[in-house]
């Protein structure tokens, strides 16, 4: 949170036709009115704005991108002021500095904002208990707030919330302010629906993609068709003839197409003549495996962790078991396909439009248009999906440059195979994992090389098994490229977690122990004899691991169905998984999965659920499904079909969820369900079929067979 | 260009465009009906998903030309209030996530409602091809089953 102080964002709010109009009154100033102003709304903060007529709107201060901060975070703030969750308005916040950081990204937004807000919604409950207090000339202890109203315990008098704006609007922000005893919570760790569902099955406009404003063009645009490519030059002669085609501009290295309607853009932008030129090396995923084989067999200048001596260990005259994993780079590719509104009038900029970042947004588009920061405004839409797609401003800088080029207010709009082809990916990875067995059947070796593209990681240093471990080393390097790469839905978990969580069921399998006890024997050893840096927390860890045993009957499964155990720890979440297969056809297919989850305090239970189920639907169909390749520098899976995803066919007929109760600081969501998943399945496949899957995604041409049960 | 006179929500419009302009745009940008969405424009995902004469159509690979004297329904005229029952449903299982895909998934599961009126799972593996990259599968699925039991035969 930044360190706003709450008097510096006072404000009285008044009511000019019709809408909200705030006039930045300062009551630190000497202008304090001691008399309620007609028209007054409470306004004791960023977040909460209380009319007279008792309606209380609330802000969504992050993104939302489907992760459900939108209705959570202002639960939060119900929560604390007081009032029925069915009698709150909430409204997208546009992005302002008086919100602090607007970000939706590193699952932060629930762990970042729990007390600021939680005390935001406090400061306003307690400026209304003394709004009521001096009305009555009752003393403060002898009031209480409840479902919007305040109460006078022993006259029983009451006044709504609405009938105390303009007089709690007089008073000074209290610097002391009690929060929620948590035993007394309403909202919080209550199920509540999705904020906008009314407006999402009814197809109200709610998208950046519905944006439509006064004058407004289509903008299309033709991008290089391969990585390595630059743009040389452009005939537009047959698209400036395409009906509805208003201008061809070139910016940001690409070139422009705007028309009257999407078709007519697209229609200009296909008979756009562009000549792209070499610009470096046009690089092809082959070249690129070949080379991360080469890297894994070496040893990193900078290893990411050195515990003991794994050189003394693998000369031990242990087991050595070693494997290689592969991971293949993705595409974010949410369903909303990269959009952004920009109307930029020369010094000033109006932007709208979807983003994770809408602080370095503003200050990138500022910096590509050349004007003050102050002068862009900046408002966000509900997102169709982020996945770490929108963590990088592209889309705005690309929507305003071509607004200041074409002098017109522009819908930027990019097709399907513009989005796949013109992303930064999550970077394939292959790793080289090595472990000894002592004689005495412990694990005392653990060595795992990586090589990632471009830049990355798929090596978690500080995760387990480290430190439950006596030699322990892990070796990252990365191969240059001019792929761009980046953060995709739980980086460096999403490709370490498969990679970690399959190789201690390789070692359990071959120390002919149970995995689930392998790893309660491990988090035993890093309590007890913890080896360097313990980065988890060993409790929370077993208590998940605990729960999700006991809900799925662990080693219990019926006949014909195989389990496979996965658990992780990732943005701060404890996280694990029993997945359930069955043999169809001599294919897997997903039945059932358990998932117990320690994120702390769990804010929106239905909420909560929803991105854990959700994450195990997304892990799962990348594992089977999906992969980015490259070849010359132009990516081969150029739209959906191609870059396949999971079906309904395909995905779990259950997932059950259960939270571990935990009265700690709520921790993030949106990523930590997704890392387990593709291992959990893929030791669920052994354990059926006998046949270890050690890429991404799996490779099931061939058909398997279930082994009995008793050889699994 | 050409003039077409089509019939949507059961209102009759006439729009001038190109004959091969799928009828996505039509209703986005034509028609100002927003809520079919653009996906992937091959078919493949489903967003844009609107009845045709209560027939489940993916509108991004549909021209306007052949749509013809055919009802076209979109989530917008699935009902009057959002009171269809897979509406509903959506709303009491809490299936929307992001909800960009959900006005294509539940014309999607409408239309197969119509179809089928009570739909095994095999059927709705069968008939719900809609991509998803939230994850919210397995709550369609269940909210499948509830509009069925509140009879969503219309």
């Amino acid at each position: 949170m930044e360190n706003v102080s709450r008097r510096s964002f006072l404000k009285i709010t008044s009511i000019a036709a019709g809408s909200s109009l705030v006039l930045g009154f300062n009551f630190l100033n000497d202008a304090i009115a001691g008399e309620p102003i007609a028209g007054m709304v409470f306004t004791p903060n960023a977040y909460i704005t209380i009319s007279q007529t008792g309606l209380v709107t609330l802000m969504a201060p992050n993104p939302e991108i489907g992760q459900g901060v939108k209705t959570a975070l202002p639960m939060i703030l119900a929560e604390e002021l007081n009032v029925k969750w069915e009698h709150v308005q909430v409204e997208m916040a546009p992005y302002d500095p008086k919100y602090g950081p607007q970000v939706a990204g590193g699952s932060g937004a629930i762990r970042g904002r729990f007390t600021p807000i939680r005390h935001a919604g406090a400061t306003a409950r307690q400026m209304l208990i003394t709004a009521a207090a001096q009305q009555w000339n009752a003393k403060e202890e002898e009031c209480y707030a409840e479902e919007g109203a305040i109460f006078h315990k022993p006259t029983g008098k009451k006044l709504g919330y609405g009938e105390l704006a303009a007089k709690a609007a007089t008073l000074p922000v209290p610097a002391d302010i009690k929060l929620k005893d948590p035993k007394d919570f309403k909202i919080i760790g209550t199920r509540i629906p999705n904020i906008d569902n009314k407006k999402i099955v009814t197809g109200k406009p709610l998208f950046g993609i519905d944006t439509r404003r006064e004058g407004m063009l289509f903008a299309m645009v033709s991008r290089p068709p391969a990585f390595g490519k630059t743009l040389k030059s452009f005939d537009d002669t047959e698209t400036r003839k395409v009906a509805g085609v208003k201008n061809v501009v070139q910016a940001h290295g690409v070139v422009a197409v705007l028309a009257t309607s999407t078709w007519a853009a697209k229609k200009g932008r296909d008979v756009l003549k562009v000549v792209w030129e070499d610009s470096s090396p046009l690089e092809s995923s082959t070249e690129h495996e070949t080379a991360f084989s080469k890297l894994i067999e070496t040893r990193s200048e900078k290893p990411s962790r050195v515990d003991g001596d794994i050189d003394a260990a693998f000369n031990s005259g242990g087991k050595i078991i070693e494997v290689v994993y592969n991971i293949p780079n993705l595409s974010h590719a949410p369903m909303e396909p990269i959009n952004f509104f920009a109307d930029v009038r020369e010094d000033k900029a109006d932007l709208y439009g979807p983003t994770q970042v809408p602080q370095q947004m503003r200050t990138e588009v500022a910096k590509a248009l050349g004007i003050p920061p102050e002068n862009v405004s900046l408002g966000m839409p509900r997102q169709g999906g982020g996945f770490g797609r929108k963590l990088r401003p592209d889309n705005g800088v690309e929507a305003a440059l071509i607004s200041q080029a074409a002098k017109a207010p522009v819908q930027l709009m990019w097709t399907r195979e513009d989005d796949i082809q013109g992303d930064y990916y999550r970077p394939a990875s292959m790793s080289k994992y090595r472990a000894v067995i002592s004689k005495d059947n412990q694990l005392i070796a653990w060595h795992a090389a990586s090589a990632v593209l471009s830049n990355g990681s798929a090596l978690m240093g500080r995760g387990f098994p480290a430190a439950a471990i006596p030699n322990f080393r892990l070796d990252p390097h990365t191969l240059k490229s001019n792929i761009p790469t980046g953060p995709w839905r739980g980086p460096t978990a999403n490709a370490a977690a498969f990679a970690d969580e399959s190789f201690l069921d390789e070692i359990a399998i071959e120390m002919k122990k149970d995995p689930v006890a392998l790893r309660l024997e491990l988090l035993d050893n890093a309590k007890n004899q913890p080896v360097g840096e313990v980065g988890y927390h060993i409790d929370k860890f077993k208590s998940v691991i605990d729960l999700v045993t006991q809900i799925s009957g662990w080693g219990k499964a019926k006949p014909n169905v195989y389990q496979g155990f996965a658990s992780y720890y990732s943005f701060n979440t404890y996280v694990a998984q029993v997945a359930e297969i069955t043999m169809i056809n001599g294919k897997p297919r997903v039945g059932r999965v358990y998932c117990a989850v320690n994120c702390g305090r769990v804010v929106n239970l239905w909420g909560a659920e929803n991105q854990i189920e959700g994450a195990i639907v997304d892990g799962l169909s990348h594992a089977l499904y999906s992969k980015i390749t490259f070849d010359k520098g132009a990516v081969m899976q150029k739209n959906f079909g191609p870059y396949r995803f999971m079906l309904m066919k395909d995905a779990p007929l259950e997932v059950i969820v259960k939270f571990v109760p935990s009265e700690d600081a709520p921790t993030g969501l949106g990523e930590p369900g997704l890392p387990p998943i593709a291992p959990a399945v893929a030791n669920a496949i052994f354990a059926a079929t006998g046949k270890r899957l050690r890429k991404l995604p799996f490779d099931l041409s061939n058909t398997l067979k279930a082994m009995p049960k008793d050889k699994a | 260009m050409a003039v077409y006179r089509l019939s949507v929500n059961n209102k009759v419009v006439s729009v001038d465009a190109d004959p091969d302009t799928p009828l996505l745009w039509i209703l986005r940008d034509h028609l100002n009906l927003l809520g079919t969405k653009f996906g992937c424009g091959v078919a493949q995902c489903g967003a844009c998903t609107v009845h045709i004469d209560g027939v489940a159509v993916r509108s991004c690979s549909f021209p306007v030309e052949v749509v013809g004297t055919s009802k076209v329904t979109t989530i917008e005229g699935l009902s009057v209030d959002g009171t269809h029952p897979v509406q509903v449903a959506w709303e009491e299982i809490d299936v929307p996530q992001c909800g960009y895909c959900q006005a294509g998934q539940i014309m999607a599961a409408a239309a197969l409602l119509k179809r089928t009126p009570n739909p095994t799972n095999a059927d709705i593996d069968a008939q719900m091809t809609n991509i998803c990259r939230c994850g919210t599968h397995y709550r369609i699925r269940k909210a499948i089953h509830m509009a069925a039991k509140k009879g969503a035969k219309k």
